[in-house]
Order: C-alpha cells, then structure tokens, then sequence
C-alpha cells in the first residue's frame, strides 16, 4: 500500500493517446529523451547517480552490518552470556555508520534528482516559449491557445517525469547487483530464491506498466478536457448567464467529469489490483528464504546470522525494486509530451530578417503590391492586393464585415508574410528589414484590444525603454485617455485586470491607442481603434492626430465617415479585392458597393423621414415608397 | 483581490464539511476500514515468522524442519488472504473516493456559474479553473491514499508497539525514546514542506500567467516588438518556480533521511539493550532478531508521516479553495421556486432611483430613475465610461443595484427566479464570446431544441443567408476557440444571431454591432424592428444611427440620464446629444 511516495504526480494536460505502452519503440524513443537530459546536466546527473549508488550499497551494506551484529553479538551473547565491549561498540557503529551513509544517499539523490528534473522543465519552458515568441503569427493561427498552453505547462512535465525516480532506479540496479553478489556469496543455493523472486517482481511491474499506462493515459486525457470544458465555461460565463444557461453547462461538465470518474476507477483498479501483489512477492521471497535457509542451515552451508541477513535483505530491496517501475510507467507519457514540444521546437517558417534598416524620418512611404494570403493556402482571404501610401498621407481601407482589412493590417505591419506579393516601406521589402526593424517605424492598434494584466504604464510603454512619463501621458492626452487615467485610484499605477476587465470598453481601446502614440510610429495602423469609442471623443482623436500630424503615414480601417473623410486616399475591399481605389468622392460617385456601404445610415434615415412624412398617408403607399427607397446593398455591391 | 468567501475554520472543521459534501466518501466506509485492519495486519507475518524460525525451528541442535515448512506454509496463507484483502480495500477506495470527487465538482462547477459575474471577475479565469480540477484533484491524493495511510500507520505503531512490548516492554521503552524526538519534528517539518509546495503553487500560477500572455497576446507582441520583455517575464516567473521547487525538494531532502538515522540508532540501542537484557534471560534471541525487523515496520509509519501529512494539509487546503466557492453565497441569487414566473408578452421596466458603485470603487450610477414602456425602442447613448454598460446589466440582473430597485412588468428584478427572467430578457455583450465548435451550434446555443431549420430560417430573417453560403462549409464552418477564426465583424454576427433565436420579450444589444459593417448594421437593425416590434428593444450603440430609429433615446452622462426623449425633441434642444449627435454627422453626411 505504501505507493509511490518518491514519484511525483505533475497535472498533465492533454496527452493524447498516442503511444501509450511500453512497446521496445518507446523504450528506445524514451531513452533518447533522458539521453537528452543526461547530456544537458551531466554534472547533477552524475551526483544523483552515485548518491543513489551510494543508497543501493549502503542499503545491502546495511543488511550485512545487521547480520554481523546477529551473528557476532547477539548469537554470541546468548550462548556464552557475555561478550565483548569492543565488538559491541563496533557493531553499533556499523549499523548506525551504514545507516548514516544511506541517509546522505537518500538526501543527494533526491535533491540532485530533483535538481535536474526542474532544470530541465525550466529549460524546456524557456526554449517553447521562445518559440512562441519567434514564430510568425500564421503559426499561433493554426494552432489553438489551449493546445500551445499545455505544451509548456503539462506537457513539458510529462517529458520530464521520469528524470525525478531514474537516479534511484539506476541506484537500484546497482543495489540488485550488489545484493546478487552478496548473496552468491553467503550461499548460492539461497541465492536461487533471489534469482527467482527479484526477476519476478520486475516482470510484474513490466505486466503493471503495460496494463496501467493506456488507462493513465485516457485519465489525464479526461483530466484535460474537464479543465478545458471548465476554461471555456467561465470564460463564457457572461454568455452563459444572459442565455440562462448554467444547469446545461454544468450538465456538459457533469458528463465529462462523470468521464473522469470512470476512467480513475478504472485506474484504480489495476493500481489495486498489482500495488498488493507487488508488496506480496518479497514477503514470499523472505518465508522462501526462511525455508530454504532452514535446509542450508541443516546442510551446515550457512549460519543463523547470515540467514537473518538475507531475510533483512529482502524485506529491505522489496520498495526500492519498484522504482523501476515508475520510470517504466513515465516513459510513455514522457516520449508523448517529448513529442509535442519538439513539434513547437522543430517548427520551421520562422521569420526570417533581413538586414536593412530603416533609418528614414518623418513619416514612411508605405506601397502594397500584389498581396495575397489565406489562411488556409487554398481559400486566400487577400487576393492580389495593392495600392500606395506616400508618406504622410492617409489611407482609408473600407470594406464589408470579413472583407479581409484585419488581414491586410496585420500583413502591413509584418505580423504574418503574405503568400504572394510584398510590403514595402520607404522602398524596403518588409522581408528584408531587420530584426526589430518594423516594429520600430510602425504601429498597429489591432481591432481586438488585448491589455496585460499590468498597470496602465506597463501596458503603455510595454518595456520600451527610454518612454518617460511625459511621453506616456502626452500620447494618453492624444488618444483622449488621460481623463479618466488621471481619475483612476493609483493613476498611471493602477492595474487593469485580467484582459483590462475593471475598464469600459471605450476606456480599453483608447489605452491601446495610446500604447501606440506612444511610441511616435512613423507608420499608424488603426484597425477599427476607435468602434468603441463615441463620435465626440474619436472627432477629438482625430483632430489630436493631425494636430501632431505630418509626422505619420497612417492606414485606417473604419466605417465611420468622420474617419474616412479625413483620408487623402480610400481603398475598397470586397472579398479580399481591391474593387476602388481613389478619393472619397471619387468613390462616391463611381463605386456603387462603397457607395452603400458609406451611405447606408444616410439613406436608412432618409427613408425613416420619408416614412414619417407619409405617416399620415394611406398605408399602402408607404410600402411601395418604401421598397423604392432602399435597394439590396449586398446585391448592388461591386457586381 | 478575490471577493471569494475564506472563513477561518480549523481542519477539522473544513475536514467534517468536505466529506459531509460528497457522501459517497462515507459509503461503505465501515468494511473498508474493516479489510484495511486486516491487510495492515499482514504485515506483522514476517517478524513473527523469523522469531517464530529462530526460536522454534533453529533453537536445538538440529532445525526443525518439519515445524518451520509448516510456519513457513501458514504464513504464505496469511500473505494471500492480505493481499486479498488489500485489493478489496482499494478498489472500494477507489470507487468510494472518485465519486465523491465528482460530485465535488460538478457542485462546485455549478456554484461558479451561480456566482455574480463581478464575484468571478475578482479571480484569475485560471485559478477559478483549477479551483473545480486541480484542488479537487489534490483531494483524491489524500482519500485514495493519506488518508487510510494515517488510519492504518496509527493501527501500524500500535499493533507493532504491542508486539514489541510482548517481547519485551524494556526495548519497547527504549525504542520510543529513540523515536519521540523525531514525533515533535516531524510536525515542524511538515509545516516547512507545506510552506515550501505553497509557494511552488504560487510561482506556479504565476508562471503560468506569464506564460499564456506570450500566447494570448501574440500579436500585440508582435506588433510592438514586446518579445524580448515578455520573454525576459516568462525567464523570470520560470526561474522563480523552479526556485521555488528546488527549495522544497532540498528540503525534503534533508529532511526525509533523517527517520533513517533515527531507525538505525534505535536499532544499535536494541541490540546493546538486547543484549544485556537477553543475558538477564528476559527475552529469547529470537524476539531480539524480531524485534529488529519489527522496527523496520514502526519506522515506515514515520517515513511517510511527512509525506502523508503533506497530503493531508493539501486535501485540507482543496478543500478550503472548494468550500470557499461553495460558501460564497451567489450575491445576485435566483430567488429559485420562490419566485415569480412573470408570463410571455411585452416586457415593460422601471429603474427606481437606482445607484451603483462597483466594490471599492466610486459610484457610476447616480440615481437613475426611468421607465421603458412595453414595446418601446429605447437607445442608450452617452459619452465612453458614463454609465451604459453598467445600466445594461443591471437591467438584466448580472449585478443588483446598490440602492435602488429596477422593475420588470412592476415586478421586483430579485423576485423573479432566473429560468423566467433569462428567456424574456436577453442581452448581447460587446465581444461576441463564441464557443469552440460550429456556427450551427454557437447559434443554437441560446434554444437548444431548436431545428435546422428554425436556425436557418432565424439566418435568413437576419439577411446573413448570403454570408453564410460564402463561408466554406455554411452553418458547418468551425468558429476555432473563442471564434478565433472568424473577423470581429463576423463573431458579432453570429453573437446576434444566437440571441434572436432565443427569441427574448426585450432585447438588450450593448455595442452588438460595433465591428459590422453600416450596410449589414441596417439590414440587421431592419430585421429585428420586424421582430421587435411588440417587443421591447434596448441598445446601447455609439453609432447614432440606432438612436435616431429609437422610439426613445436616454443619455447618459457621468452616471446620470441627462436627457430623454424622441430624437427629433433631443436634437432639437442644445444639450449634450445635441453635441454628439453634430460630431456624428459631421462625419456620416459627406
Ligand atoms: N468591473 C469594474 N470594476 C470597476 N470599475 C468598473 C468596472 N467596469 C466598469 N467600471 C467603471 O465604471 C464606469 C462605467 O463603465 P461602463 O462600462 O458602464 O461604461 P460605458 O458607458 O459602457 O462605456 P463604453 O462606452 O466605453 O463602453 C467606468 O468609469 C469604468 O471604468
Ligand atoms: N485565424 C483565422 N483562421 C481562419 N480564417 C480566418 C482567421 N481570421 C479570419 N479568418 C477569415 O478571413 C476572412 C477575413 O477576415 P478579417 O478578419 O481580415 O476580416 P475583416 O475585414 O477585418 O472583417 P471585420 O470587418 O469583421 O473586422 C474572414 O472570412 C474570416 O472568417
Ligand atoms: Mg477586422
Ligand atoms: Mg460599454
């Protein structure tokens, strides 16, 4: 019953049940794994090998020191009534020595094993996240929040779990071995009752680990998904709530952790099952010993003491042997998660930089030619995009809902590299720009604002160096956040709050706004930065911008004609293709898709005053005006 | 931070109210201790056997053969009858155990969503999270094994010490002299593990966090060149969990040894003890040989204190985190069979002198006082941070006033039970929250027994018919978590859609169409003045289109309604929508 009280049990998420049994394939994959680890930290390896050593022998050094004593002091003392002081003295030494010795194995293996265990997670934590970071966007497309999460939490655990019981299995390897040999040499016929059980408990625990591992991992797979059902559940919690939907939520939830119950019962059942039957066989292995000693002892082939020591013996490797077990049971598990993270680590299709600066002033000259891009290759949501920005200048981009502007924003600013076609700023492809380079001259405000769970100044300056607070409340002057900035508790110190949740949403957008100003873009992408924000404070921003102004190139998404009038420029997208490209009036007169997409409030009002007018007429003229009055903008659009 | 309930309430206490919550702990819980006695039992087999050996079959000239193959038979019964036994013991354990666990959480799931939507706010999404898994889960370590470990290690010491004191009470004595120390630092040591694994629980989460903004955030990263600062985040929150770890396994490891040490000089001390007495003639060599096995069995007990009270505090401290959702009382709660169940029709509503002030903060309503007829449209408008949104979910009772009542067909909002009040009032929030699995199933979310073709027909009655034939696999298309792969413009949509199925009495739209496209907006603002005819309509829109279609109009202004009334009465007067609506125009008429 005393369980694995060495092996440490990581919440792993999302182990897929793949390779799962201890198949030779695993072991060979597995042992690639700690091979890994092995090179990575030779040093603390090495000591939490030879501590462990030191236990093994120490814990069959032990059984001798015992059956010395028996033999040489206490048989001794009751046949002849007395024996001598010096021998007792060295018979308590021995034990407490060995002991003493053993303790010191104990402790450096279990540091030292743990050492490089953490070492390792902490290694691989820093290189996936590095990942993260380096990979272009496309790549955190096509793979979901929840999955790159668990990669380097649960499982860059999984691969590293068996590190924490190997030392002490490889000490137990040295422990057997030694025991093997202690043993052959007290009596070799006794030795026969080792070679048996030992090989037997191995197997058992082999027969254990197959039988439990394919479970084990189903329950950590059910474990996973009712903390992602758990994940999504609250996130939505608002949704859940305005629909009245909690009792089918926690139905969902029930299900699925009625799932989890099942799957650990059947865990529970082979852990059961082989955890007694494991501690069995070296009790049996001592009442074997006992009987074949009592036949050694008749032969004269053995003394009392030494048959006491092997019984000490066995009882003494009947725990230690099962590590073996444990790191037999982690490898699938571990050469799972190992898997994983190295599909993050071998990801390709990094960015790659260039060498080029930027090293222009004032605002940038910004030309798009050709740009394509999908999201999935095959389906591109930007089809051949192109059209100029001289510098200073301000560019429009207006299109339907899913028109693909957010798309274009994010190419702009070299968030992900089109498929076909470039970006060139102050004639540099983006591509050749180097490291850091974009980001230095352009900002975006992306449409989706995202605050760290920081203080107003953290999300502002984002550690740029060098922004003193001026710069920082003067761009919150701009984007027309300082007045409710300076209201706030702390000030510039107080913190926002999970993904900004104790501010309105107007309040959010404009910090991001400001996160941009900030920095003194030479290139401003506002991607619908202002939807949230009402048409005083955003008439107010825009003034601010062109007050300071000259001094950027900006692209802006929007609707709002407030927004677009002030563009020198307008580019009309329709499903990822430039339709127009000109002067807002321009537009207006010859584009009849933006023209209904521009006008739409202008004519829904005139329509509602024409039907107001006619209120007090007869009702049948209203509709026929009415149908007149409006035509399908989805149908006229650029046909 | 946390507006969770955290009684200060003894282990004991959190103990007795955490089986009390999941009776399936207790079930059966008489025959498993009964079969955990005897397995435990088992244990002493071997001592016995080897004194048994000693003294019986190698005490004369020649072994008694004979009489130690008959022992040695007996014990390996008694062996199988344990393990027998054990297996029994577990698999009730297991059983008992894991249901209990369920139930755990499936009640604390269920709380959470009963908890106002502020109360949730005031914890991390995550920690939430791991209060219904991983607290749970650190549970189950202590009921499948902890806990029966302190019931059978008690057994353990007093069958051994009981054992030991019929050989021989000297030792016995001597023995437990050797050991109390070690009783009284194991406690201390225990404390210190516990502190230790808390603040790897910390730096833990804390990593966590740091590690999910390099995800989550990606492309703010990105954009602003922030990759070396998160990184240099993620390197310090890693470095400190794994700080944290080293620190408590160093501990453990100097710790955990310490019981062998101990055994070993106990042992010495009985074989010097055992020696002098066994001259005496009081004890026989073969109770002194099993005595010595005997205290590799009243060690074990020890060697796992640590560990098992370890488990122990942790179960103790699960709990706690469990129970302090289950004790936060929801604080806007379904007044349940109790209350009103207002019948379907046109939903009329009254703010009576309503106030607000979120927890700690100053106050953002100030006495609002307003009725919304029957069948109105009504557009909420005001300046950003005045008051709409927090007006919004009072009115849909996701918080209660802080003074001040808001009625519904006359009806207080707190009397009127949940199931009633969520299928006639109905509010779509700004970021359209999407879950991870298909349109057709994000918009059925809101009627779950609606068919294919009400959700189509719902489609076309919005005029997103020709969206949804454009996407790749029609009310198919998978919208990725949170509905990632959809534009914002489009989440709104299908946000929208989802709530007009639901088919609500009053409809609350707070910025549902702030990313949509005007021409779309119209339709859609078209197709729900179809439906919302002879239903009430809230929105709250910075686009002042919404308003002039509004029956009515509320502004709003730092927390109060400065004007009401039609838009052409509004605009007319000078005032603040006048101000607003000039800057809108400004910009919409060319
Ligand atoms: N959870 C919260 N905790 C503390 N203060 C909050 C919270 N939510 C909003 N506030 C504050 O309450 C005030 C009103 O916020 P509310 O969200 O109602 O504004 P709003 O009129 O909807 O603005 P917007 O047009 O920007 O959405 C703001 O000053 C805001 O900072
Ligand atoms: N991560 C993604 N994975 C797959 N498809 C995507 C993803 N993001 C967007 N899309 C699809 O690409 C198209 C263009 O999206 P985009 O966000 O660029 O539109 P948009 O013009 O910004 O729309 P909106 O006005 O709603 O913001 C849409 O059809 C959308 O469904
Ligand atoms: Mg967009
Ligand atoms: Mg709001």
């Amino acid at each position: 019953m005393i369980r694995s009280t060495e092996r440490n049990r990581p919440n792993s998420r999302g182990i897929i049940g793949v390779a799962t049994k201890v198949s030779p394939a695993v072991m060979r994959k597995g042992i690639q794994v700690i091979w890994v680890a092995i090179r990575s930290e030779p040093m603390r390896f090495t000591v939490a090998v030879l501590a462990s050593a030191l236990y093994g022998t120490m814990t069959v050094a032990s059984s001798w020191a015992l059956g010395w004593a028996t033999e040489n002091v206490v048989f001794p003392a009751f046949a002849e009534g007395d024996v001598a002081t010096a021998t007792m003295a060295a018979g308590a030494l021995l034990i407490v020595g060995t002991a003493l010795l053993k303790a010191i194995g104990i402790g450096g293996r279990r540091a030292f094993a743990g050492f490089v265990q953490y070492r390792m997670q902490a290694r691989s934590r820093r290189d996936v996240t590095r990942q993260y970071l380096r990979l272009p966007l496309a790549w955190h497309h096509r793979h979901p929040t929840g999955q790159l999460l668990s990669n380097a939490s649960s499982d860059v655990e999984a691969a590293w779990a068996p590190l924490a019981p190997l030392p002490m299995a490889l000490g137990v390897v040295v422990m057997l071995v030694t025991a093997a040999v202690a043993i052959v040499l007290t009596d070799p016929l006794l030795a026969l009752v080792g070679f048996l059980v030992f090989p037997a408990i191995f197997l058992l625990n082999v027969v254990y680990q197959r039988r439990l591992s394919p479970l084990a991992t189903r329950a950590q797979q059910l474990r996973a998904e009712v903390s992602e059902i758990a994940h999504e559940s609250f996130d939505g919690a608002l949704v859940v709530k305005t629909l009245g939907r909690e009792d089918a939520e926690a139905a969902r939830f029930a299900a699925k952790a009625n799932e989890l119950r099942d799957a650990n019962i059947a865990v529970g059942r082979v852990r059961g099952l082989f955890d007694p039957l494991l501690d069995a066989m070296p009790t049996l292995g001592v009442l074997a010993v006992l009987l074949v000693g009592t036949l050694r002892l008749e032969a004269g082939g053995i003394t009392a003491g030494e048959l006491v020591q092997v019984a000490y013996l066995f009882t003494l490797l009947a725990w230690p042997i099962r590590a073996l077990g444990w790191v037999l049971g982690e490898l699938p598990r571990s050469v799972v998660g190992w898997t994983r993270i190295r599909h993050v680590l071998d990801a390709t299709g990094s960015m790659t930089y260039g060498t080029a600066r930027l090293t222009g002033t004032g605002p940038a000259h910004l030309e798009v030619r050709d740009l394509t891009y999908g999201y999935d290759p095959e389906a591109p949501v930007l089809d051949g995009v192109s059209f100029e920005a001289r510098p200073g200048r301000t560019v429009a981009i207006v299109g339907p809902t899913g028109s693909g502007k957010s798309t274009l924003a994010q190419l702009l600013v070299r968030l992900i590299d089109p498929q076909r076609g470039e970006v060139r700023l102050d004639g540099v492809d983006l591509r050749d720009v180097e490291r850091g380079g974009v980001s230095a001259v352009a900002a975006l405000v992306p449409q989706q604002t995202f605050l760290f769970d920081d203080t107003v100044r953290g999300n502002v300056t984002l550690g740029l160096p060098g922004i003193t607070d001026e710069r920082v409340w003067a761009a919150l002057r701009l984007a027309q956040a300082d007045g409710f900035v300076s209201a706030l508790p702390q000030g510039l110190d107080t913190r926002v709050g999970e993904r900004g949740s104790s501010l309105s949403g107007g309040q959010r957008q404009r910090l991001a706004l400001a996160r941009a100003l900030a920095r003194s873009p030479r290139l401003l992408v506002l991607d619908d930065a202002t939807s949230s924000v009402d048409a005083q404070v955003e008439r107010r921003i825009l003034e601010g911008l062109r007050e300071a102004g000259g001094a950027a190139t900006v692209i802006v998404i929007a609707y709002r004609m407030a927004t677009i009038a002030l563009a020198d420029e307008v580019v009309y997208l329709e499903r990822g293709r430039v339709v127009d490209r000109g002067t807002h009036e321009e537009l207006l007169a010859r584009c009849p898709g933006y023209r209904d997409l521009v006008t739409a409030y202008e004519r829904e009002e005139a329509e509602r005053a024409a039907l107001r007018a006619q209120e007090e007429k007869p009702a049948g003229e209203v509709v026929a005006d009415a149908a007149e009055g409006v035509g399908e903008p989805e149908e006229v659009a650029g046909r | 931070m946390s507006a969770l309930h955290t009684a200060e309430r003894s282990a004991l206490e959190t103990f007795r109210r955490g089986l009390n919550l999941s009776p399936e702990f207790r079930r059966g819980l008489a025959g498993t201790l009964a079969l955990a006695v005897l397995a435990t039992a088992g244990r002493v087999i071997i001592p016995i056997a080897v004194q048994q050996v000693i003294d019986n079959g190698l005490a004369g000239p020649e072994p008694d053969v004979g009489f130690v193959r008959a022992a040695v038979l007996a014990c390996a019964l008694a062996v199988v009858l344990t393990t027998v036994c054990a297996y029994l013991m577990n698999v009730r354990l297991y059983r008992s155990s894991e249901s209990g666990l369920a139930t755990l959480r499936r009640k604390g799931f269920r709380h959470v969503h009963d908890l106002s939507v502020l109360t949730q706010n005031s914890e991390r999404r995550g920690a939430l999270v791991s209060r219904v898994t991983s607290d749970v889960d650190q549970i189950s370590q202590f009921m499948q094994w902890g806990g029966l470990v302190i019931i059978v290690s008690v057994g353990q010491l007093l069958v051994a010490t009981v054992l030991m004191a019929a050989y021989s009470w000297q030792l016995t004595l001597l023995v437990w002299a050797v050991f109390l120390p070690l009783t009284f630092a194991l406690p201390r040591f225990q404390r210190l593990i516990a502190r230790a694994y808390l603040r790897v629980r910390e730096r833990t989460g804390d990593m966590l966090a740091a590690i999910s903004e390099s995800v989550v955030g990606s492309a703010v990263i990105r954009a602003y060149a922030a990759e070396d600062r998160t990184a240099r985040r993620i390197d310090e929150a890693v470095e400190a969990q794994r700080k944290a770890q080293a620190r408590a396994q160093t501990i453990i490891a100097l710790t955990f040894p310490l019981t062998e040490v101990v055994a070993a000089v106990a042992v010495a001390a009985v074989v010097l003890a055992g020696v002098r007495l066994g001259v005496d003639g009081s004890i026989s060599r073969g109770q002194l040989v099993a005595f010595l096995f005997l205290i590799t069995l009243f060690i074990s007990p020890l060697q796992t204190a640590t560990e098992v009270l370890n488990e122990a505090q942790n179960a103790i401290s699960g709990w706690r985190r469990v129970l302090a959702v289950l004790d936060t009382p929801p604080d806007v709660a379904d007044p349940g069979p109790d209350g009103r169940t207002l019948p379907r029709g046109p939903i009329g509503v009254r703010f009576e002198h309503v106030s607000f002030a979120y927890p700690g903060g100053p106050p953002v309503l100030h006495d609002v006082d307003v009725e919304i007829a029957p069948c109105t449209k009504v557009a909420v408008v005001g300046e950003t941070g005045s008051g709409k949104t927090t007006f919004a979910k009072l009115l849909t009772r996701l918080m209660d006033p802080t003074e001040g009542r808001v009625l519904l067909d006359g009806v207080d909002l707190r009397e009127i039970r949940f199931s009633s009040l969520r299928e006639r009032v109905v509010m779509v929030p700004q970021d359209g929250f999407l879950f991870d699995g298909t349109l057709a199933e994000n918009i059925r979310y809101g009627r779950p027994d609606a068919t294919d073709a009400d959700i189509e027909l719902a489609i076309t009655e919005l005029g997103l018919a020709d969206w949804v034939a454009g996407l790749p696999a029609g009310l198919d298309t998978p919208v990725g978590q949170r509905g990632e792969s959809l534009s914002a413009g489009e989440r709104q949509l299908v946000a929208l859609a989802r709530a007009y199925l639901a088919d609500p009495d009053l409809l609350l739209l707070d910025e549902a169409t702030s990313a949509v496209d005007p021409a779309t907006e119209v339709r859609l603002a078209r197709a729900l003045e179809g439906v919302t005819r002879g239903r009430t309509a809230v929105s709250i829109a910075h686009r002042l289109s919404t308003a002039e279609a509004a029956d009515e109009i509320l502004v709003f202004d730092r927390g109060r309604i400065v004007q009401r009334g039609p838009h052409a009465e509004l605009v007319a007067q000078p005032g603040v929508y006048a101000d607003l609506y000039a800057s809108w125009t400004s910009g919409t008429r060319s």
